[in-house]
């Protein structure tokens, strides 16, 4: 089947299968931000924003996805500059295996809302997982940055 | 594994009624459970050109379409002001955002999964589901009813005045529940509604009249311990049946306690 999806901003034609995957579907059009993790719907590595939202495209049809917008790190890379590096300071960046995932799952949190507690925070990246770090590094960094934008 | 030979959104709900009578046909939710197991699916059914993805309040009732997430009921004011944040606790613990943004909420009803939240919250309320072919029926007799191959096009909560309180017991959040426990009182009726048993959720009703007279410490413990003896309950990998057992009378407990002092929606 012949679908089109508008991802990061540019339409995008294919032909596929009617079962493959958004994460495959993803990488094959070279967004290689777009992690394979869990596959259980459970990690978050392979967030990505569709219409706005944040979804696990691991757990969703290509086929889905058709007609909608999907955005993924690559084409949200000036967004996603402005907090990284705080994360980065933090040290909590580590392996790097969730980052994108949890930097896709941060801009939607922002965009949601920009001024989150920390306890908002925690809730809202709960559905992200690393294996690395401990979550706190994470959240200091975070936290760092939103006090920086007070000034 | 699943694989899926073609995928069909439907355009029209007699449309996915009879694509669906093939027992080789599925009707998506949010694909998040159904990914999960082994399945050949000839056709996939997608509901989602059909506007059914929305939560409407009316004066007396809540219409939720079977393609709203449980994000959107999450965060649904009308909602959550009717249960005093008991949607919201129910759904919140839901692996994450992004999962919640793709469950729907006719995929959770559906499903009637031992496991679910969504259902024991709505189990908790007077709660009807409708079926395209099967009509609207109240949510407590669909629950118990054998899987067939009707659609589910909405769920619709009367707003009758009444309490509810939710909680669940989880070993490591964003888990399953081990136990998920919703109290109500609606009108005069009391109910426990136990979920994740781990069967599928079961409501508890106050047969012996326990809390006839209002609730107290000694009579909700009264309630919670009759509860916990008329649920059935097993073990798995998260907790053992007496474990579970025990749980539904802390919770009942607990819940009854914050019902007596809780937030009581009333119709204007």
């Amino acid at each position: 089947m012949e679908i089109t999806m508008t991802l990061n901003g540019r339409a995008v034609t294919d032909h596929i299968d009617a079962d493959l995957l958004l994460i495959d579907f993803l990488r094959a059009h070279g967004c290689y931000s777009v992690k394979r993790g869990c596959e259980t719907s459970g990690c978050g590595l392979c967030t990505v924003i569709m219409d706005g939202r944040p979804i696990l495209s691991c757990s969703i049809l290509a086929a889905r996805a058709a007609g909608h917008s999907v955005q993924t790190l690559e084409g949200l890379q000036e967004e996603a500059s402005e907090f990284v590096g705080f994360i980065a300071d933090q040290g909590a960046d580590q392996c790097g295996f969730c980052n994108p995932g949890f930097v896709m799952n941060t801009i939607a949190l922002l965009r949601e809302n920009p001024n989150p507690t920390d306890d908002e925070i925690r809730e809202y990246l709960a559905g992200n997982l690393c294996r690395c770090s401990g979550y706190d590094g994470q959240l200091r960094g975070i936290r760092a940055y939103l006090d920086s934008r007070q000034g | 594994m699943i694989t899926i030979q073609n995928y069909v959104r439907a355009q029209s709900l007699e449309e996915a009624y009879r694509l669906n009578q093939n027992r080789r046909s599925r009707v998506l939710g949010g694909m998040l459970w159904l990914k999960m197991g082994n399945a050949s699916v000839n056709t996939a059914i997608d509901l989602c050109d059909l506007g059914l993805d929305t939560i409407e309040e009316t004066a007396d009732q809540f219409v939720i379409g079977a393609t709203a997430t449980l994000r959107q009921m999450e965060l649904h004011p009308g909602l959550n002001a009717y249960t005093g944040g008991a949607v919201a606790e129910a759904v919140r613990h839901i692996i994450g955002v992004q999962f919640r943004n793709m469950a729907t909420v006719g995929g959770s009803v559906w499903g009637r999964f031992g496991f679910s939240d969504v259902l024991t919250v709505l189990l908790g309320m007077e709660t009807y589901v409708e079926l395209y072919h099967g009509g609207i029926l109240p949510l407590e007799q669909f629950a118990a009813m054998k899987y067939d191959r009707d659609i589910l096009v909405r769920v619709i909560i009367q707003k009758k005045p009444g309490r509810f309180v939710y909680q669940s017991m989880r070993n490591q959040r964003t888990d399953f529940p081990v136990i998920a426990c919703a109290v109500s009182r609606i009108g005069e009726e009391y109910r426990a509604v136990i979920g994740a048993r781990p069967g599928r959720a079961l409501v508890i009703r106050d047969e012996r009249g326990l809390l006839k007279e209002g609730i107290t410490g000694e009579r909700a413990r009264a309630f919670a311990d009759d509860a916990a003896w008329r649920t059935p309950t097993e073990g798995n990998l998260r907790g053992s049946a007496a474990y579970r057992t025990h749980l539904i009378r802390v919770l009942t407990e607990r819940g009854l306690l914050a019902l007596g002092g809780g937030y009581e929606w009333k119709s204007r």
